[in-house]
């Protein structure tokens, strides 16, 4: 603290200023480029090789049939659904975690992911569901619950406090109620509901893509607009109305675009927790400059499930693990970072 | 720069509540418009309720906040914004964001949906920069800037914003003498170059005393007295609305009214 008040005493205020634009610019740079380094390792990683003159010989139509059945129907789709759902994820955190100024509160902390597993959870172990009629009832699962969170934490002073502490309440029985279907259930769909619960990408598939890419062409587009009015939400309720923008208002906006951001990702790709909780505040953290920063957080998201995917895959010879174990994973450390590059400040 | 134009914020018998606990009862004020009006009373006797429900931050339970005899509770928010802006008590900026970066939120009323930023968001910010002092300072996190330095951050934001009329709940508190000063002659000076009315609630009497063009003095949730500040403060007032025995003197630098209290231990003298 003392040091960074010294150092920015010393600096030249205007060199100052131009390092932190220049800072936001080489980080969504590097978290760009190492989102295409992943999808490059990704497409050629793997029990069978596939050479970077071979990726290039795809493109100009001279590959083998073997090699296009890889890369293009099972390598590409994997890859473009797991970048999909992590930007999605972490878009989704990061509009939670502003509008409710609460790093906890998260889609996979505040009971959302939850409603969606146990709405899975029921649909695989009551009625036999899988592929699209599955998705869509993850989906309106973590809808249904953050409609509900959102009922019974009300409006008015405190809202958002309110809404975190019971959407936490909310995760801990929707976590039960799951556990009563599993231990009901036939042995083989409990293994299967398992893989499901965790989270991970494998069987991805073109028509899957189209339909999240499409999904998240609207919510992103949604995120784009309340970005502007979330900016001055972060000043606080008050100071927000005295600019014009009222939180009654706009926090139910944005929650709403958080919402449906968090349930499609979950209903392609499960949970995979951690996320939406750990991609805004570590963006923000590397940015230090206040600013919402939803490009980099969404690289940084996309990256993130890309990076564990390939772990995942190839860190146990042999043993294909799902995606959401390695997100799963991160948490602790991630944790006692925070704890030790927290600020004096509170915020 | 153009004077602004002459609003006129009133409350008519308005009542206001924190969970149906009536808070302000019937209160009827006008607020002159191109003046410096400062609200003085004992803690929790509801000033800054009232400045939140002025504000439009709080939902009237009775009667009506009006803006040119318009209801303020119907007009559209970002329009509103450019008319009546509030500065609220210990406002809190996101971390690590900078003095400019803040001072450039103050614009949020005047940018259209999907409009960029305009010469004329660039040339309020620069000025607001300037008339606070802040140009030295506008590359810095708010987070590591001084407590004065801090509160002019967010008047700086207030200008910006530029409203014909600004609230302000407690701007000096926090502050040693020096800078409570410095704030209140950069709202002063708002007032009188850019005809802004200036709206605060203040903690110090004798400060609201010399700064004040109308005094209103709170007790118990309602209006005890309203007026300029020779005809206001007297030591039947100050009693009723502090509880305190107090002399009323010239203050010699400037001749506003200013109250020297008396307490058990120094009442003698006196
Ligand atoms: N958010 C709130 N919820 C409930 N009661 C409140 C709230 N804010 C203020 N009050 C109560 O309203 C009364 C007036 O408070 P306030 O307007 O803050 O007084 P002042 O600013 O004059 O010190 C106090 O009794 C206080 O306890
Ligand atoms: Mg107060």
């Amino acid at each position: 603290m003392t040091a960074s008040v010294a150092r920015a005493a010393l600096a030249p205020a205007d060199g100052e200023r131009r390092h932190r634009s220049r800072r936001h610019s080489t980080v969504t740079a590097v978290l760009a480029l190492l989102l295409i380094a992943l999808t490059v390792g990704g497409l050629l990683a793997g029990p069978f090789g596939v050479g970077i003159e071979e990726l290039l010989r795809l493109v100009t139509g001279a590959a083998s049939g073997a090699t296009e059945f890889v890369v293009v129907t099972l390598r590409m789709p994997r890859l473009a659904l797991g970048a999909l759902v992590g930007a999605a994820l972490a878009l989704a955190g990061a509009l939670f975690q502003t509008v409710l100024r609460n790093p906890l509160a998260s889609p996979d902390i505040i009971g959302v992911s939850q409603g969606a597993v146990a709405a899975a959870a029921a649909g695989m172990l009551l009625f036999g569901l899988s592929g699209a009629p599955l998705a869509l009832m993850a989906f309106a699962g973590a809808v249904t619950v953050a409609a509900a969170i959102s009922l019974i934490a009300g409006r008015g002073r405190a809202a958002g406090y309110r809404f975190v502490l019971t959407g936490v309440g909310a995760a801990f029985f929707l976590q039960a109620c799951t556990g009563f279907l599993l231990t009901r259930g036939e042995v083989r769909e409990v293994q299967q509901a398992l893989v499901w619960m965790v989270g991970g990408l494998s069987g991805a598939a073109w028509p899957d893509v189209a339909v999240l890419a499409g999904a998240f062409t609207v919510l992103v587009t949604a995120a784009a607009l309340t970005a502007r009015p979330l900016r001055i939400l972060q000043l606080g309720d008050d100071a927000a109305a005295g600019l014009g923008v009222r939180a009654d208002r706009a926090r139910p906006m944005v929650l709403a675009v958080g919402v449906a951001l968090a349930a499609v990702a979950v209903a392609f790709a499960g949970p995979m927790v951690f996320v939406a909780f750990i991609s805004a505040p570590i963006v923000r953290r590397l940015l230090g400059d206040g600013s919402l920063a939803l490009v980099p957080t969404a690289l940084f998201g996309a990256a993130l499930v890309l990076a564990a995917d390939l772990v995942a895959q190839y860190a146990i010879p042999g043993a294909q693990l799902p995606a959401g174990i390695v997100t799963g994973l991160i948490g602790a450390p991630y944790l006692l970072w925070l704890l030790a590059t927290r600020r004096g400040g509170s915020s | 720069m153009t004077r602004k134009p002459a609003h006129e914020l009133s409350a008519e018998g308005l009542t206001l509540a924190y969970d149906g606990r009536p808070v302000i009862s019937e209160l009827t004020l006008t607020i002159e418009p191109g003046a410096v009006t400062v609200i003085v009373g004992a803690n929790g006797c509801g000033k800054s309720t009232l400045l939140r429900g002025l504000a439009r931050l709080l939902k009237p339970v009775a009667g009506e906040v009006r803006l040119d005899g318009r209801q303020l509770r119907r007009e559209p928010g970002r329009r509103l914004a450019r008319v009546l802006g509030i500065l609220p008590q210990s406002p809190v900026a996101p971390e690590g964001v900078t003095v400019r970066d803040l001072v450039a939120r103050g614009r949020h009323p005047h940018q259209r949906f999907m409009q960029t930023w305009s010469s004329a968001d660039a040339a309020a910010v620069a000025t607001a920069l300037r008339s606070t002092g802040l140009e030295p300072l506008a590359h810095r996190r708010v987070d590591e800037l001084s407590g004065g330095q801090r509160q002019r951050a967010w008047i700086a934001m207030a200008l910006a914003q530029d409203p014909d009329i600004l609230l302000l709940d407690e701007p000096t508190t926090f502050l040693d003498v020096m800078h409570q000063l410095e704030v209140l002659d950069l709202l002063h000076e708002a007032n009188r170059t850019r005809g802004t009315t200036v709206v605060m609630v203040l903690h110090d009497l004798n400060l609201a005393a010399r700064y004040a063009d109308r005094l209103v003095v709170m007790a118990g949730g309602g209006v005890l007295a309203e007026g300029a500040p020779r005809d206001v403060i007297s030591t039947e007032l100050v009693r009723e609305a502090f509880g305190l025995d107090a002399r009323i003197v010239d203050d010699p630098v400037c001749g506003a009214p200013m109250v020297v209290p008396i307490s058990r231990t120094h009442g003698a003298v006196a």
